[in-house]
């Protein structure tokens, strides 16, 4: 059907894909950047102006998860042609991976393990935040609970002040009782600053879920627990994934409390990605290939709930 | 099917009271009506049976068994809420199946029951949809599906089909009592709606401001309304409330309304009001009109309500104004002569303190 559009209509909807063309170049041109560089040889990593169109290589990906040194000499052909593809494009960068002295194994980078221990972290606190936010949530919509709105605006509370400011206490804290560099210590961490915002957000969500679909549950020979697994959770599961992939996003990038309550054991990988620009002369198109696989699982997390994300983020404004 | 009996049920939200010690017996099988305006407990009233609100004194029995302080799952009832009944994650059988699986029927069991309640209802092509997808008649039927699907107890409807348009609300009344007749199942129906109330209802249970105010069959509460806000509830239009002054002795008595020239009406009607002030109720279809001179006494038409079956012809009684249900076409419009009298056996008195039926003793 054609639609009749005024002058006026015509001309704010072209404004309005300027603005949001404008936008997305503002956004994903830092994401093109790192993508780009990750793929690019270390020579053209830091060319000025920017190399634009160059053969894509994987030896940036190969060269961030082993420890390697400089070659001395080139390596013997036999050695080269035994070499897996991986380890050859290190060799071709003048490179060798760094073995271990009386095994001869390869050592990897540390950048696994953070990565790894990132993984870790965020998914256990994000599911602890939202799964602890969601039943607190619950309580306060359905249940009278005396002081409510002060106890709501306690949990706000915790947020009102920059992390930043208990930082110190934080870490004397944690060096006290053992916390410091352990996975559960920023676990603990990364679950309580998300909590209070996990609580306000479902509460938000449940409170729209009509009393009455649990009470229909209820009459029909359900318990609350039962009524609340069967009919609030579905019907919650959009604010949940917007809840979690909220959650995930903070957990996931958190720097500052990262680098400091941690150094090996529980580093997760934002602290680490930075500290290898000052191990030696930086190579960019390295850190690049780890900055870009750091990005993948929020976006492949963000990806898979869109369509709950969707809803979930234009939640009260549509009613049905 | 069960006996339901509640006795001196008191609820308070906070220092607020909404049920004032209401006593009634629901007997097995019976459909009970509750009429009343919005806020004046009805909800309450049946969430309370149900067990989704406790009581705050008073006890409730479900054949014979105390239940009040029972959760609602152990109460056997099912209830069909006016609005948001339907869980939308569900397709329409997986909502009707739903109260079965609380009870751990096997799935054949469930499939047949589901079945068998969709094909009674009407609704088994409906069956795949999910609820989005449904119109608002069909919602209300499939809700009314998922309450009869487990057998319960007693079956507790409010407003079930308050949200539907009139038209719609016509046929599903119809249905609802098609059902009640088929499965004959204790139920109680809560509505503000006197049609559907006098449509549906074995009894009535008429209900103000947390208080019973009569309960009985939809005939003896539309002709012996127990007081004045009964007489002023039920009914359509509204039954005329007039200051009367009754004067004279002997064979006829003197019905002064609103001090007018005064209706002649036969002593033996109006002698157990001893002459203590009272207000006189007279519905609309007692207040007798004719164009020819006659009993009674000549006044003019102030206003003309054509309603096709019928006209309602508003006319000037001293200082009140009496509202009168003609054939249509009977006056054109305002300001005609017509000559007005008062069927007397027709006629309430009301205590003018209390509000209180007067009633003929005898
Ligand atoms: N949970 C509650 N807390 C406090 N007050 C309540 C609560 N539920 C109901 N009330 C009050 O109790 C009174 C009766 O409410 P109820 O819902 O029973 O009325 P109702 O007769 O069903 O009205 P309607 O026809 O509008 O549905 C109202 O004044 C209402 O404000
Ligand atoms: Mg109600």
């Amino acid at each position: 059907m054609a639609e009749v559009k005024t002058t006026r209509e015509v001309v704010m909807n072209r404004a309005a894909i300027a603005a949001v063309f404008v936008a997305l170049i503002v956004m994903l041109t830092p994401i093109y950047w790192i993508a780009s560089t990750a793929f690019k040889p270390r020579s053209l990593a830091t060319t000025a102006p920017p190399t634009v169109f160059f053969e894509p290589t994987l030896t940036p990906f190969a060269k961030l998860f082993v420890r390697r040194s400089q070659m001395r000499e080139p390596v013997d052909q036999e050695t080269y042609d035994a070499a897996p593809w991986w380890e050859q494009l290190i060799y071709d960068d003048g490179e060798s991976v760094v073995r271990n002295r009386r095994s001869g194994e390869i050592t990897p980078s540390g950048y696994w393990d953070r990565y790894k221990n990132s993984l870790i972290i965020s998914i256990i606190s994000t599911f602890l935040a939202v799964s602890m936010g969601t039943l607190t949530a619950y309580g306060f919509s359905r249940f009278k609970v005396k002081g409510e709105n002060d106890w709501l605006f306690f949990i706000l509370s915790t947020r009102m002040l920059p992390p930043v400011v208990v930082a110190i206490p934080m870490f004397l804290m944690y060096r006290a009782v053992g916390l410091h560099d352990t996975h559960l210590g920023l676990i603990i961490l990364y679950t309580a600053f998300n909590l209070s915002f996990s609580v306000w957000i479902m509460k938000g969500f449940i409170d729209e879920i009509p009393r009455e679909y649990e009470e229909a549950a209820l009459v029909d020979g359900y318990t609350r627990l039962q009524a609340f697994i069967k009919i609030v959770l579905p019907e919650a599961l959009t604010g949940i994934a917007a809840t979690a992939v909220f959650c995930f996003i903070i957990a996931w990038n958190e720097y500052a409390f990262a680098l400091m309550m941690t150094n090996r054991n529980a580093q997760t990988a934002p602290p680490y990605i930075p500290s290898q620009v000052g191990s030696g002369l930086p190579d960019w198109s390295v850190i690049a290939a780890g900055a870009f696989l750091f990005l993948l699982p929020v976006a492949i997390f963000t990806f898979l709930l869109r369509n709950h994300l969707l809803r979930g983020m234009s939640f009260g404004a549509i009613r049905k | 099917m069960a006996r339901i009996e509640l006795n001196n049920i008191e609820k308070f939200f906070g220092s607020v009271q909404v049920l004032k010690n209401v006593s009634l017996t629901i007997e097995d099988g019976e459909f009970v009506v509750m009429l009343g305006q919005s806020g004046c407990g009805k909800t309450t009233m049946l969430r309370a049976i149900a067990g989704l609100e406790t009581v705050s004194s008073g006890t409730i029995t479900i054949d014979g068994r105390e239940v009040q302080d029972l959760k609602a799952a152990d109460r056997d009832i099912a209830f069909v809420f006016q609005s948001f009944s339907l869980y939308p994650h569900m397709t329409v059988e997986e909502n009707i199946a739903f109260p079965l699986r609380a009870v751990r029927s096997s799935k054949a069991d469930r499939v047949a029951e589901v079945k068998e309640v969709a094909k009674f209802l009407g609704i088994e092509r409906l069956l795949p949809r999910r609820p989005s997808a449904l119109s608002g008649g069909d919602m209300q039927r499939v809700a009314i599906g998922r309450a009869l699907v487990r057998r319960p107890q007693a079956l507790l409807m409010d407003e079930p089909i308050g949200a539907l348009d009139a038209k719609l609300r016509e046929q599903m009344r119809a249905e609802i009592k098609r059902l009640h007749i088929a499965r004959n199942s204790t139920s109680v129906y809560v509505t503000h709606d006197q049609v559907e109330a006098m449509s549906l209802a074995d009894r009535i249970v008429v209900m103000h401001d947390g208080v019973l105010q009569q309960v009985g069959a939809p005939n003896e509460v539309y002709l012996h309304p127990a007081n004045l806000f009964v007489a002023q509830f039920v009914g359509s239009p509204v039954m005329n409330i007039a200051d009367v002054a009754v004067e004279g002795s002997g064979t006829d008595a003197l019905l002064r309304v609103g001090r007018s020239e005064g209706f002649r009406v036969p002593t033996a009607t109006v002698s157990h009001l001893n002459g203590s002030p009272a207000k006189l109720g007279i519905r609309p279809e007692a207040v007798l009109l004719s164009r020819e001179p006659g009993e009674g006494f000549e006044t003019e038409t102030t206003n003309v309500e054509p309603l096709g079956s019928h006209d309602i012809v508003d006319v000037r009684v001293g200082d009140e104004t009496l509202r009168a249900r003609c054939d249509s076409g009977f006056a054109r419009g305002d300001g005609e002569k017509v000559w007005v009298t008062l069927d007397p056996a027709r006629a309430h008195f009301f205590d003018a303190q209390t509000g209180q039926s007067l009633r003929r003793t005898a």
